[in-house]
């Protein structure tokens, strides 16, 4: 343990944490991201450890506890250094024979790669398979090679150089107009421009400020900030220093979800060793500049996420949102200046300053810079956290870093954006991925959620199950969001059950509207998002299910019915058995039929048929 | 000092007044549920919303919580997209409370013939929060508050149990727009349903009739520093007392000396 006094002492300390690392001539990386530990990476990791130790070759070999590398799908995953190969849902039991076969023999272990479901060949190195080489990884990319507890890790990949250069070498409004020259936008979905934000907190007129890391991430299926919180601590933290030196805050905080206790502790780890190397707190790298980060954990509001409402919860009040029209970067906590950024806003800037504006300003469309992390979700083959640089097609993403849709069936919808996101149809999937192509289409970037829909979703269904979530979420402060929203839902609930009218259309267009112009915050101004888009994309399955009572998907339970194909069912009694309210008759080796007055479409019989002969219509 | 437009007439105004405040100087007239001067501004009933227009860019934001900031800015107060939103606002309203003769009027006003919305609750509260704010702004008390979030929004005292806050003031039924909150005198006691609170009240020492809840005198007396024995008198006899007593008046003491 020493402190870092000054740049020159950085770069030596590094040179012996490059060395330390180079040292290792194999080692083996154990992704114990969320995803990889809720399928049991960490038994693998043990077995790995006690397998070496007992070859005795656990000196030369080392295993490191990474953090998430984005291909959840196929967890626990498994790389094997120098050489990476990637093995897919490791188990325990695999270990003895990776060690035998890809570290003493150098030889891949066939029946661990992943298999290309479009080529069916197998894939041996890591960056080939198509869910990676597709990517453009630059916050993700090191969460994979590090252990995330570790800063002599960080360091030894040039972590905390972008600090140092700035401390020496830029004033805070280079910083600022680097910040600015990159097109860095905010990550967090509304895409305010980075450097101006920084720009306006530093004019104004005031001796304290604040920066703040919004780790509050609430969409449902969403992990990306946790995932980088979690595999990549220091990368946020050092994003955050910069930007505080910029801006001139001595204090910074990290809101972050209580429910990421990973993420909680690895960032607690991280600036525990910042502090005690010297790289946060009093006159840090020798500077003269001071600053240290403070953790508030949050209770698990979806709409503490909303900046004005994270802000009162960090200064111990209700989390909700106030009106805006006096921007955070002037009067934010506790009054004071406060520049405001996601996490992935954060991570970004050490590879901006590292790398340099022009470089980071090459990747992406005119108007939107870098690359995006989305959480790749729902009906779509390989689930994960993917990177890619803005611009890139809905398409692309989908088929090929997502490997298309499972069981060969067609791609319905794409919901972007979160739950207050919208949903983007079929047909306009070539759409790029750009903050304003993604607004003209009624959807937002939001903080990077991606929801796959195949054919068997129902878009009324869609849009209900969101808007039950933002309205279960919402604060209920502000009358459009609390009672527009409670009215849209029991709308969206009658029309599902067969009751809806046809001037319900134009009163959900009609509150949909009220609550996107007229609501508080951006939560209520969102939400009706994804009955929007339903209307627009999707309108004639809305008057399916109003004028002939049919939901086309089959998932509006009070719409189907199910039969029994008399002619195919062989009376085997399987469906019989599973119906949990007796709504299925017959005897012995003769068609049964179903009681449709009893039938509560829970779909038990459709599940045990082997005969197919169950229908829903 | 900025000039800016409200309906096409032109304004001089300080900065950082809001436009609810300076169209109310001006006698425009701007419909609002959850404003009260003497409160500060919290923008939740979103009816005071108006139009703000520069150059070509146009949006709609509510005047209780906008300051005027920028020069040359043309306000509207009842545009076609103001008059929409207002109109929905006022449609939930009446959805959620279409008991409250405040929400019917208004409703009256824009032509609307009940809410055809398919909720109906009989609420009396709008959550206007202008309870809340009085009691911890002015009264200093915080005895009520917002309880649960979303659609499920309550103001209420902790946990709903009586108050042990509350000194009975009933600012909070003063300032109700909707007169959810209701006051009961009867012979001991001063019961607010609303608050699921009762407070005993105190008799007058001279003629024996209740005249304050238990508690006020005392709170009103540590903030605001009135003589102590006024209070223990109703209003009748205070003033009886204070004229039979002017010529004792104390200067030393700053009190008056009641004869008994």
């Amino acid at each position: 343990m020493r402190k870092i006094i000054n740049p020159a002492d950085l770069e030596s300390f590094r040179q012996s944490c490059i060395k330390d690392m180079s040292r290792e001539e194999t080692w083996v990386a154990v992704c114990c991201g969320t995803g990889c530990s809720a399928s049991g990476a960490h038994q693998v990791v043990s077995s790995f450890k006690e397998a070496l130790q007992e070859k005795n070759i656990d000196g030369k070999i080392t295993t490191r506890v990474t953090g998430c590398h984005g291909f959840c799908e196929q967890g626990p995953l498994v790389v094997v250094h120098p050489g990476n190969y990637l093995y897919c849902q490791v188990t325990p039991d695999d270990v003895e024979e990776i060690i035998e076969k890809t570290i003493i023999q150098k030889k891949a272990v066939e029946r661990l790669q992943y298999t290309d479901p479009v080529s069916k060949e197998k894939v041996v190195v890591e960056d080939q398979v198509p869910f990676y080489y597709n990517q453009h990884r630059l916050l993700m990319r090191n969460s994979g090679i590090i252990d995330p507890t570790s800063i002599k890790d960080y360091l030894a990949i040039s972590g905390y150089r972008a600090l140092s250069m700035v401390l020496q070498e830029k004033s805070p409004l280079e910083v600022i107009e680097e910040i600015k020259a990159s097109g860095l936008r905010g990550r967090g979905g509304a895409g305010f421009p980075t450097g101006l934000k920084w720009e306006s907190c530093y004019n104004a007129p005031d001796n304290t400020r604040y920066v703040i890391c919004n780790a509050d991430e609430g969409d449902p299926g969403c992990f990306q900030d946790r995932s980088i919180l979690e595999g990549n601590p220091h990368s946020v933290l050092e994003g955050m220093i910069i930007g505080a030196y910029a801006v001139s805050a001595e204090k910074g905080y990290i809101y972050v979800r209580n429910e990421y206790p990973l993420a909680v502790k690895n960032f607690s780890t991280a600036l525990e060793q910042a502090r005690e190397y010297g790289l946060l707190g009093e006159n840090i790298l020798g500077s003269g500049f001071s600053f240290d980060v403070k953790i508030n954990r949050g209770g698990g509001a979806f709409v503490c996420g909303e900046s004005s409402a994270l802000i009162a919860s960090i200064e111990g009040k209700a989390g909700e949102p106030r009106d805006k029209y006096i921007h955070a970067t002037e009067k934010g906590l506790w009054d004071k200046p406060t520049v405001l950024n996601n996490v992935k806003t954060w991570a970004s800037v050490p590879y901006i300053i590292n790398n340099g504006a022009d470089w980071y300003a090459q990747i992406g469309t005119e108007k939107s810079k870098g690359t995006m992390v989305f959480s790749l979700t729902g009906n779509v083959n390989n689930t994960g956290l993917v990177e890619v640089p803005m611009g890139i097609t809905l398409r692309k993403l989908v088929f090929d870093i997502g490997g298309g849709i499972p069981e060969g069936k067609n791609i319905k919808a794409v919901q972007t954006g979160g739950p207050s996101g919208g949903c983007i149809p079929e047909k306009l999937l070539d759409l790029p991925l750009d903050y304003e192509k993604l607004t003209e289409a009624g959807s937002m970037m939001g903080s990077g959620g991606m929801i796959v829909m195949d054919e068997s979703t129902c878009m009324v269904d869609v849009a209900r199950y969101f808007l039950s979530f933002t309205q279960e979420e919402s604060c209920g402060k502000c009358t459009p969001c609390r009672e527009g929203g409670k009215q849209m839902l029991a709308i969206l609930n009658n029309i599902m059950e067969g009751k809806g009218q046809e001037n319900d259309l134009d009163m959900l267009e009609e509150i949909a509207q009220a609550m996107k112009e007229g609501s508080l915050c951006a939560l209520g101004g969102m939400a009706p998002n994804p009955v929007l888009t339903t209307l627009k994309y999707f309108h004639q399955e809305y008057l399916d299910h109003i004028r002939d009572e049919k939901c086309p998907a089959k998932v509006c339970r009070n719409l189907i019915k199910y039969f029994i194909n008399q002619e195919v069912c062989t009376g085997c009694g399987r469906c019989l058995k599973a119906c949990p309210v007796d709504a299925v008759e017959g005897t012995k080796d003769e068609p049964h039929i179903i009681h449709q007055e009893k039938c509560t479409k829970c779909g038990a019989c459709l599940e045990v048929c082997r005969y197919e002969a169950i229908s829903v219509e | 000092m900025a000039v800016i437009f409200i309906n096409d007439r032109e304004f001089q105004t300080e900065e950082e007044v809001t436009l609810l405040e300076l169209a109310r100087q001006k006698g425009i007239e701007i419909p609002a549920l959850c404003h009260h001067q003497a409160l500060s501004p919290y923008g939740a009933c979103r009816l005071c919303t108006v139009e703000v227009c520069k150059e070509d860019k146009s949006r709609l934001v509510t005047s209780c919580t906008y300051p005027v900031r920028e020069e040359g800015i043309s306000v509207y107060t009842d545009s076609p997209r103001v008059k929409q939103l207002r109109r929905v606002i006022v449609k939930l309203l009446l959805a959620r409370c279409p008991q409250v003769k405040l929400i019917q009027d208004l409703a009256e006003e824009m032509g609307l013939e009940g809410s055809p919305f398919p909720l109906h609750d009989q609420e009396e509260c709008i959550l206007c929060g202008l309870c809340v704010r009085v009691c911890s702004e002015v009264i200093g008390k915080n005895a009520v508050s917002f309880s649960y979030r979303g659609a499920g929004r309550k103001v209420s005292t902790p946990f709903n149990e009586p108050s042990e806050e509350c000194v009975g003031c009933t600012a909070c039924a003063f300032v109700c727009p909707t007169g959810a909150i209701k006051v009961e005198d009867s012979d001991e006691t001063r019961y607010m349903e609303f608050w699921n609170t009762k407070i005993p009240l105190r008799r007058c020492k001279e003629c024996g009739i209740t005249y304050t809840p238990e508690n006020t005198p005392e709170y009103i007396l540590g903030k605001l520093e009135l003589p102590k024995n006024l209070l223990d008198l109703c209003e009748k006899c205070r003033r009886k007392a204070v004229a039979e007593s002017l010529s004792n008046y104390d200067v030393t003491s700053r009190s008056v000396i009641i004869k008994k």
